[in-house]
């Protein structure tokens, strides 16, 4: 019996292990947001982290969703022209972008980006002790370092994910006027009267939770680390893959359960 | 009878299985400058956390003028960490920082404040330290470890504070920068006439900037004494240590010194 109950006994190991985990993270998180709606608040590093989580991610996260929206065109076209549904491509481009691949995809390239940026920057002040000065120094570490983060990732991913929307219909529009054969008012007609206010609340919704969660495990692995730069590097892997997962479970957990109806 | 500035009783700390501190003593007075004194991993640096409140002892007392600072929280602690400036054993400079909002930092507590004079401040604080106006907008990352330990010292100096702690305070310096840091140190206490609390296991700056020195071995106070004694102590572990000989009381360290990085959570 035992060659039997052993996949068991690890399925139920790894359930406690990551359950574990995700009750740390949500302790860390509740500790940060318990702490941050107390002043002393710090505008300048908040409009800092704003720059660097929104400013800079712009040109990456707008590639992405550049290229992304054209090919979407492109397979859209080929796929409906089996049954005769070319026509539909502004439409199906439109919602697919706004509603999914324009935050996920911003959510998991600002993750990439940023994550692990904010983990390896916050592991490495732990083990230079840079983190023991703070508090040294009369400054709590997680309005000063966690808060501004949190605050700027959630802010700036649903502007960001605006950005991105509307950058990937543009390449879906430029791939659809310049290879396919469509109108190009027509095509941004079609694609304003199937784009609902729905479509976009779900995408900023989504947006802002992603933006949340990429900053929270980025700032969670990178302020538990240890172990020199063996460590840094073990928490700006852990904060990414952490944020994908979370941010692929959220999407999928918010589009079922919340907009699914 | 003279006011302990600092006093420790029967402090005690563990990492898991790894005792520490297994009851620690030690008086300060003021404007004394105490420098604690053991080998690597023997638990100087976790003292020096207890003190500051970075680790929480398991058990014993912590004494600042008579006041208890094990268990201080909030606005409390913030007050007596308000009279301590600390120098790290590696500077933990704010490398996002430039030099002079560093040096400031102490004063600002992280907040903006106004530039122009906090500047001008930092400016006075790094010529204390013996440094140029021209370092100030740099970031540390282009310091020399040198520069790194001044400008932490003035970083540690500027709000004025009444106890001064130095961490291993001439670490990966050469001897002519260490003799340079050591004066500065011994120069800074006295011109602010604050008590000092040193930690190292360098033998040449424990007797540059020591009035008193305590030994620190198998998780206690072995020894203390003025450093004019510390030749003719007349104790194993102090004649071992400073003598730098493999042979006596103290083992050489056969498991892994306590992690205080593994045990981060504590903090």
């Amino acid at each position: 019996m035992s060659w039997l109950l052993r996949p068991l006994i690890g399925l139920g190991a790894f359930a406690i292990m990551a359950l574990g985990a995700l009750g740390r993270l949500v302790l860390f998180a509740g500790e940060t947001l318990g702490r941050a709606i107390r002043p002393p608040w710090y505008p300048a590093r908040l409009l800092e982290q704003m720059a660097l989580v929104g400013w800079f991610s712009l040109p990456v996260v707008g590639l992405t969703a550049l290229f992304t929206g054209a090919a979407l065109a492109q397979q859209v076209f080929v796929g409906g022209s089996r049954f005769n549904a070319e026509s539909t491509v502004p439409a199906i481009n439109v919602i697919a972008i706004v509603r999914e691949l324009g935050p996920v995809l911003a959510g998991l390239m600002v993750a990439g980006r940023v994550s692990s940026a904010m983990a390896a920057e916050i592991a490495t002040m732990r083990v230079t002790e840079q983190i023991d000065a703070l508090v040294t120094l009369r400054t709590d570490p997680f309005r000063y370092l966690i808060a501004p983060r949190l605050v700027a990732a959630t802010l700036m991913l649903p502007l960001l994910v605006i950005v991105a929307n509307l950058i990937g219909v543009m390449g879906g529009w430029l791939i659809a006027t310049t290879r396919l054969g469509f109108n190009s008012s027509t095509y941004l007609i079609t694609t304003a009267r199937y784009l609902e206010w729905e479509d976009v609340r779900s995408s900023l919704v989504k947006a802002a939770v992603f933006g949340f969660i990429l900053a929270l495990t980025g700032c969670y692995n990178g302020f538990r680390s240890s172990g020199g730069a063996a460590g840094v590097g073990r928490a700006t892997t852990n904060a990414v893959v952490t944020a994908f997962i979370l941010i692929l479970l959220a999407n999928l957990v918010i589009t079922v359960l919340v907009f699914g109806a | 009878m003279t006011q302990l500035r600092l006093s420790l009783r029967g402090v005690h700390k563990a990492f898991g299985a790894k005792q520490v501190l297994a009851g620690v003593d030690l008086d300060i007075l003021p404007g004394q400058s105490m420098v604690v004194i053991g080998g690597s991993g023997t638990g100087k640096s976790v003292l020096l956390k207890c003190i500051l409140g970075l680790l929480r002892p398991d058990r014993g007392s912590i004494r600042l003028d008579g006041e208890e600072l094990v268990g201080l929280a909030g606005p409390a602690l913030d007050r007596a960490r308000a009279r301590f400036g600390m120098l790290f054993q590696g500077g933990a400079l704010f490398d996002s920082l430039t030099v002079w909002r560093n040096v400031t930092f102490a004063l600002t507590a992280g907040r903006s404040g106004r530039a122009g004079t906090l500047r001008a401040r930092a400016i006075e604080e790094l010529a204390r330290v013996g440094l140029g106006p021209d370092v100030a907008d740099l970031k540390p990352a282009s310091l020399s470890g040198g520069m790194q330990k001044r400008v932490a010292l003035a970083r540690a100096i500027c709000a004025r504070p009444d106890i001064l702690f130095f961490d291993e305070p001439t670490t990966g310096l050469d001897p002519i920068m260490a003799d340079v840091i050591n004066r500065l140190i011994r120069e800074q206490v006295a011109a602010l006439g604050a008590t000092a609390l040193s930690i190292t296991h360098d033998m040449g700056s424990v007797r540059h900037i020591a009035d008193r020195v305590a030994m620190l071995a198998e998780g206690r106070i072995v020894w203390e004494g003025a450093v004019a004694e510390l030749d003719s102590s007349g104790n194993p572990f102090v004649d071992q240590f400073v003598r730098g000989r493999a042979d006596g009381p103290i083992r050489l360290p056969a498991t892994a010194p306590a992690g205080l990085a593994d045990n981060a959570a504590d903090r």
